[in-house]
């Protein structure tokens, strides 16, 4: 079983556009962004926040700070999985107490890595707030969770995924949705 | 690169990506430890029995806390006192365990293969060997690595690693000559004739009978503990002899690298295998020893007890 790109769903500059968009939505819902920090879940997540947290310097001349959050060891399917996910490393050098966090994520599906990540979240601090930024929302939720900032609703179905690639880690910026085929003999 | 073992009985059962993936792994696990919380639900739901047919404190104390952190339901089961005294073979205390839940089982046994029999035996638990007989003691060995590798910008490639001491009784040589070697270190054996296997070639390491040579050049110098009986038994002269030909003080530490790490397994014996300044100096790991031994428990946990193959 292989995954075949289908679609391409945004160019970079497309990308690059909805990621303004929620920069501009960050700074409005905040009224600014005082006591805001971005913290992207691993492993795309991180470059997005990343990004995010440079328009926001750029509109509102200053950075907030950023963190990465690794959501595996609060998985809900660990005991399903074999062999186990790697751990990547959670790095949240400040401290969340009294902080608004924005949580940032490639793709909102079943909700199920948000609730780990709320989870992990609570067990390093106590933010005063917690939103949610995914570059695309393309549904099926299986837990009541919902995003605060989507760059984009993407209608799909349960065969499919959607790629989201980075530069920082896949050399370019491009969303596409793939569904699987079965491999020629 | 994933892990596909369900149990670690020796540290030879490992590749070297893989002990580079645990090792990694363990970086992370560490991570937590310096957290106001350091509980995560991983292994939420698990019962892991230690079961400890010899006395052992730090060993079973850090499985037991790495268990915790890991969130795992935690027994202890101590063969004194326990259904062993009263005649109970070990076969039956394997299924007894396995009747009552357990995921993984972690045993340490004065006899050596006893990790491997339980194995054996147990349908579905994960084995893990903390020590048997004079045999092998991986944890130890991966903890040990674990310490000077991270200290090392992750690599002990070319390094050379003295260990000093008691060898023939130690269980914990064995694995850690198997360890350090299979990550690219250089590993020479000191120590008194009568405290020395016959075939220390076997090891893959190199005896040398004058510490001074076998700690020149080290990066690092590994004291074993030396087991006060053993005097009793005319192995050595007395401690005081002991310490004066190869304990290791600041005067021997001089003839190794500048800065080179001074490591034990513990518990230690000051003024026996090693003077207090030694042990309480600024090159000294012991400590840090300890604390790694958490996180690379933790690693192998998690690694080791995820869902059943598909």
């Amino acid at each position: 079983m292989t995954w075949q790109e289908k679609a391409r769903v945004q160019t970079a500059q497309e990308m690059d556009r909805s990621l303004r968009r929620m920069a501009h939505e960050i700074v409005e819902r905040n009224k600014g962004l005082d006591g805001v920090v971005l913290v992207g879940i691993q492993r795309r997540g991180v470059p997005l926040a990343e990004r995010i947290a440079k328009l926001l310097e750029k509109f509102e001349g200053m950075l907030p700070p950023q963190g990465k959050l690794d959501i595996t060891l609060y998985r809900d399917d660990l005991s399903l999985r074999y062999p186990q996910p790697l751990l990547r490393g959670t790095d949240v050098p400040f401290d969340l107490s009294g902080r608004k966090v924005v949580l940032v994520d490639d793709v909102l599906y079943t909700g199920r890595t948000v609730r780990a990540a709320l989870d992990a979240l609570m067990d390093l601090g106590r933010p005063a707030s917690v939103q949610l930024a995914v570059l695309v929302d393309r549904g099926h939720r299986e837990l009541p969770i919902h995003a605060d900032y989507v760059g984009k609703n993407l209608p799909t179905s349960h065969a499919e995924v959607v790629e989201v690639r980075v530069a920082e880690i896949d050399g370019a910026d491009e969303i596409w949705i793939c569904e699987k085929v079965e491999e020629q003999a | 690169m994933s892990w596909m073992h369900r149990h670690l009985l020796d540290v030879d059962a490992l590749s070297r990506p893989e002990m580079e993936l645990l090792l990694d792994q363990a970086v992370h696990m560490e991570d937590l430890l310096d957290r106001p919380i350091k509980k995560v639900p991983a292994l939420r739901g698990k019962l892991v029995v230690n079961l400890f047919f010899e006395p052992s404190t730090r060993t079973r104390v850090s499985f037991e806390l790495a268990e915790k952190f890991l969130g795992a339901d935690v027994v202890n089961w101590a063969a004194s006192g326990s259904s062993t005294s009263k005649g109970e073979t070990l076969r039956d205390t394997a299924w007894t365990l396995e009747a009552m839940g357990a995921d993984a089982v972690v045993v340490r046994h004065g006899m050596p293969g006893v990790p491997w029999y339980l194995r054996e035996k147990l349908r579905k638990a994960s084995v893990f060997n903390a020590g048997d007989g004079a045999h092998a003691h991986p944890t130890q060995a991966l903890l040990d690595v674990y310490t000077v590798w991270k200290h090392c910008n992750r690599s002990l490639d070319g390094l050379r690693v003295a260990i000093v001491g008691d060898v023939l009784h130690s269980r914990v040589v064995r694995s850690d000559v198997q360890a350090f070697r299979l990550l690219g270190a250089e590993v020479v054996l000191a120590g008194p004739r009568t405290l020395m296997p016959l075939e220390t070639d076997a090891l893959g390491a190199v005896y040398e009978p004058d510490p001074v040579k076998a700690v020149e050049g080290a990066d690092a110098v590994y004291l074993l503990r030396i087991q006060k009986e053993r005097a009793l038994e005319g192995l050595y002269p007395t401690d005081d002899e002991y310490h004066r030909r190869w304990g290791a003080d600041e005067e021997l530490m001089a003839r190794a690298k500048k800065g080179a790490f001074v490591m034990h397994p513990g518990p230690i014996n000051r003024g026996v295998e090693i003077a207090s300044a030694v042990a309480d100096g600024p090159n000294s790991l012991i400590l840090d020893q300890v604390r790694s031994g958490v996180a690379v428990r933790m690693a192998l946990l998690y690694l080791c007890m995820g869902g059943m193959e598909a």
